[in-house]
């Protein structure tokens, strides 16, 4: 079981011109067996959110707590995170040249496991992740994200996310750039993951097309660094009829 | 005195010592070697030394042995010095080391020639040549090691229709010198694989030339490095495309770590007026691992005619990138582990390309052993 708190987070980024704060104050609670969606217009902080709770250097966190189950996250070190059982599935995942899928994937499993799985059941359980994802048995022996199609690299991270079972995962606009059949392929996977037991889910989206397929139970709307509103699924329907114009000219007007 | 060589992509030779005088350093071809800890070879060190032992291993069907210089094939290959330590050796040369290889003969085995160095006080001098009849298919792998002052011409000469792998393994003690000088001779639809393979030695530099003596030759380069604290290794090559529809491609790979590494790779390729249709590519690609390493990755292209199929290189070099170290620990993965990932990652694809099932583990072994020095050091 995982419960992922925010509270007043603020963060920065350096810029030629200075620091930049991207992150104006964000609290936010994920509980487990909770899927939050998280919707937002282009710049508006929603993959900054996503890579300063995983931790990337890029980014300056100046103020404000994150705690999963109560443990201080950003006190942890990136690896530390994914082993308290933090996952994001990137919008960008990362070419690693020469190191086959296969040997990533189990080199992963045995660091958040802190043991070598059992050959023979997980050999059989990449497989089978890697076929209900649509990915053939020789995808095993790519190179990480080398020479993957847009479709490839986000199925990849789901198999990832399935096989590694964080009790935490953040999507960062999963479904940006697949056609209908690879979104379906990958909504599937998520609905697969959250029929687990006590997962909880943040899908970070510019767009309502996904909510189709993984029904949310809250909805957050992001403007500017910070929350502007939330409601249930039925804010995703009101957003995908009215856009992000009024939360967008309110945060111009208030700033 | 001295050769009037207008360009080092125009190189003119010549057995004469004479035309040879002592380099500088100022020279084009030896700015980037530090002479004073070449003990000599490049001036009048004699080269007499006999503080080494050589082992072969000949699968059936290939001769390999000692021929006094008047009844061997030196020469074979079109090999004539360019430089003063290659015209040293030549002068001095009593007898030449042959490895030879019938016509048609499919040889699986690799051939291979183990040079032991036992002292560095007195400079050694060698001479090789591989002879690979027509249509014949080989491996010959070269391992050095210990401790040792030499200097050695390399003849390659791969018959019309052959194919030849052949590997040079310099895995030296730290205070081994090693000068080679290298040329290739490839036939008509001939192809031949040269591998480097360069790990310890305090001075090692390697000038590698490759030519064709017939169109449709193919030539793959492959080199795999690794310099640690104060080592200076260096790799020159040279493919000169005189036959048309012949192909050149070159890829070096190198990592370096600790106070004062170097490595030097120049990539040379000149494609002449008569070489039409010929595609050539070269990529030199440098992993720096510490502060104070410094990687030199010279290519050069020069291109006398416009009727070829394809000519590019490429260069880089880099410290870990951040993004992928990023992207492994966020799996959970320590640090240590993803450094770890990302550098036989780097050395892998170079590594299955080689194809020598006899050398990949070794090469992975040693791959891991550099790492322990630095990137996985127990803090």
């Amino acid at each position: 079981m995982s419960t992922l708190e925010i509270n007043d987070l603020h963060v920065s980024v350096k810029t030629d011109d200075g620091d930049k704060e991207i992150l104006k104050g964000v609290t936010l609670t994920v509980k487990d067996g909770e899927t939050h969606a998280i919707m937002g217009p282009n710049g508006s902080g929603k993959s900054t959110l996503a890579y300063s709770i995983a931790g990337h250097p890029k980014y300056d966190i100046t103020s404000g707590t994150v705690t999963l189950d109560g443990n201080d996250v950003l006190a942890m070190t990136v690896d530390e995170r994914a082993r308290a059982g933090l996952f994001l599935a990137m919008q960008y995942p990362v070419e690693v040249p020469g190191v086959s899928v296969s040997n990533f994937l189990r080199t992963a499993k045995t660091a958040i496991d802190g043991e070598a799985p059992k050959l023979r059941t997980w050999v059989k359980e990449v497989n089978a992740t890697l076929a209900n994802l649509n990915l053939d048995a020789t995808f095993g022996q790519r190179s990480v994200n080398e020479g993957f199609s847009g479709g490839e690299k986000k199925r990849h991270e789901i198999a990832q996310m399935e096989l590694l079972d964080p009790g935490m995962a953040i999507l960062d606009e999963t479904d940006s750039g697949l056609d209908i059949d690879a979104l379906k392929i990958v909504s599937e996977g998520v609905n697969r993951f959250r029929a687990k037991d006590a997962k909880a889910v943040l899908l970070i989206t510019h767009y309502t097309r996904i909510l189709r397929y993984i029904q949310p139970d809250f909805v957050h709307v992001f403007v500017d660094g910070r929350i502007a509103d939330q409601g249930g699924p039925e804010l995703a329907e009101e957003l995908e009829a009215n856009g992000y114009d009024k939360y967008v000219k309110a945060a111009v007007t208030a700033g | 005195m001295g050769l009037d060589v207008s360009s080092h992509l125009h190189p003119v030779g010549s057995f004469d010592l004479a035309d040879h005088p002592v380099p500088t350093g100022r020279e084009e071809v030896w700015r980037f070697t530090p002479l004073k800890r070449l003990r000599g070879l490049h001036d009048s060190a004699p080269l007499t030394g006999s503080e080494y032992d050589v082992k072969t291993e000949a699968p059936e069907g290939v001769a390999v042995g000692y021929r006094p210089v008047a009844h061997s094939d030196r020469g074979l290959s079109g090999l004539v010095p360019t430089d003063r330590i290659s015209a040293r050796v030549w002068q001095d040369t009593t007898r030449v080391l042959t490895v030879e290889v019938p016509a048609e003969a499919e040889v699986a085995e690799p051939v291979f020639i183990n040079f032991t160095g036992t002292g560095v006080a007195e400079a050694a001098s060698g001479h090789l040549l591989v002879k690979v009849g027509a249509h014949a298919t080989a491996t010959v792998v070269v391992r050095f090691q210990g401790s040792t002052t030499l200097a050695e011409n390399v003849e390659v000469a791969v018959g019309d229709g052959a194919r030849l792998t052949f590997v040079t393994l310099q895995d030296w003690s730290d205070d081994a010198v090693h000068h080679s000088t290298q040329h290739a001779l490839v036939g008509r639809d001939a192809s031949l694989k040269h591998v480097a393979v360069t790990f310890g030695g305090d001075v090692v530099r390697h000038d590698v030339t490759a030519t064709y003596s017939g169109p449709g030759g193919d030539i793959e380069m492959l080199g795999l490095y690794f310099a640690d604290a104060g080592q200076h290794i260096e790799h020159r090559l040279f493919v000169d495309h005189n036959a048309p529809k012949t192909r050149s491609h070159v890829t070096y790979k190198g990592a370096l770590q600790g106070q004062g590494a170097h490595t030097v790779w120049i990539g040379n390729v000149l494609i002449r007026k008569e070489a039409e249709g010929i595609e050539t590519y070269e990529e030199n690609r440098n992993l720096v691992l510490t502060d104070g390493c410094q990687a030199d990755s010279v290519p050069n292209l020069e291109i006398e005619t416009g009727e070829i199929a394809g000519a590019g290189h490429a260069s880089a070099t880099g410290r870990f990138d951040d993004e992928q170290l990023f992207y492994l620990r966020s799996r959970g993965i320590e640090e240590k582990e993803a450094r770890r990932l990302v550098v036989h990652g780097f050395f892998n694809d170079l590594i299955r390309r080689i194809a020598v099932p006899e050398l990949e583990e070794q090469l992975a072994a040693t791959v891991e052993a550099e790492l322990s020095k630095n990137v996985l050091k127990e803090d």
